[in-house]
């Protein structure tokens, strides 16, 4: 049970966190990435608040032995920038600069109940499933 | 250059949230809170941590829903056409399991790590999509 309700509430402060902050609204992700337009400075401060607060207490919560309600901490080791994240890192952000929604808020947007959310959450199942493909098919 | 529609106290109130959202999850499940990361360890669905998975997406809904019930979503606009939106779609899934995270593993969690991966990643796509608006409203859409 803690299992389903500790992770449904971080979800839920995640969710109602893109809301507030306006990260959710694809327009005002637009006005951000608009340099040199009409500039939207805010999803800087959302970086800034997030950074900060995640980078205090993600140092408290491992000094813990373990997390309360599994068996360890999942933390990514590897350092090394290779072509691989960069090409992701690209083809990101190509796709985030056309429509302004990416993984959170395009998710958080399916409570929005309008079409094309769900054209985005399909199309970006879609790329998600094809990368497992490619991969495959690699080996 | 100018600026417009600046939410300082909103957008560092929600950042906030955020980062403690991610804090939460790491304290409770053990996890890193990258969306595009939780979402492809369900395509397809691994066994054991699938559970998580789907309540923290479930979460992120009900989050939403919070804009239906207390809020305006009218508020929310959607610029971009059905093909836009496919073609967007798929280059945000594919990209962001090939660079292994998203705005949130990277460039919340990454970036407090200090994490060498996450803060290239996040420099490389923030300025990627830059340019990408940059060339759909100035230079293509002659726009605003």
């Amino acid at each position: 049970m803690k299992g389903i309700v500790a992770p449904l509430l971080c979800g839920l402060i995640f969710g109602a966190g893109l809301v507030v902050s306006g990260l959710a609204n694809p327009a005002k992700v637009l006005g951000f990435l608009d340099v040199t337009g009409r500039w939207d400075p805010s999803l800087i401060l959302v970086m800034a608040g997030g950074v900060i607060v995640f980078a205090i207490g993600f140092r408290l919560a491992i000094r813990r032995a373990g997390p309360l309600f599994a068996d360890r901490f999942d933390i990514p080791t590897r350092r090394d920038v290779d072509p691989r994240l960069v090409a992701g890192a690209v083809l990101f952000g190509i796709g985030w600069g056309l429509a302004g929604f990416c993984p959170g808020p395009a998710l958080t947007g399916l409570a929005f109940g309008l079409g094309k959310v769900y054209v985005f959450v399909a199309a970006m199942v879609a790329g998600s499933l094809a990368y497992g493909m490619w991969r495959r098919m690699k080996g | 250059m100018e600026i417009v529609d600046f939410t300082p106290v909103p957008a560092l109130i929600g950042g906030a949230l955020i980062g403690l959202a991610a804090v939460l999850l790491m304290l409770t499940t053990g996890r890193i809170a990258g969306i595009s990361g939780i979402l492809g360890g369900l395509l397809p669905p691994t066994g054991g941590d699938t559970t998580w998975r789907l309540a923290f997406i479930a979460g992120l809904m009900l989050g939403g829903l919070g804009l239906v019930y207390l809020g305006d979503v009218s508020t929310i606009v959607i610029e971009a056409d059905t093909p836009v939106l496919i073609a967007a779609g798929l280059l945000v899934g594919f990209g962001t399991r090939l660079g292994s995270g998203c705005t949130s593993g990277h460039g919340i969690c990454g970036v407090g790590r200090l994490s060498p991966r996450g803060i290239a990643a996040t420099a490389i796509f923030v300025a990627v999509a830059m340019i990408t608006v940059f060339v759909t409203r100035h230079m293509l859409g002659g726009g605003t």
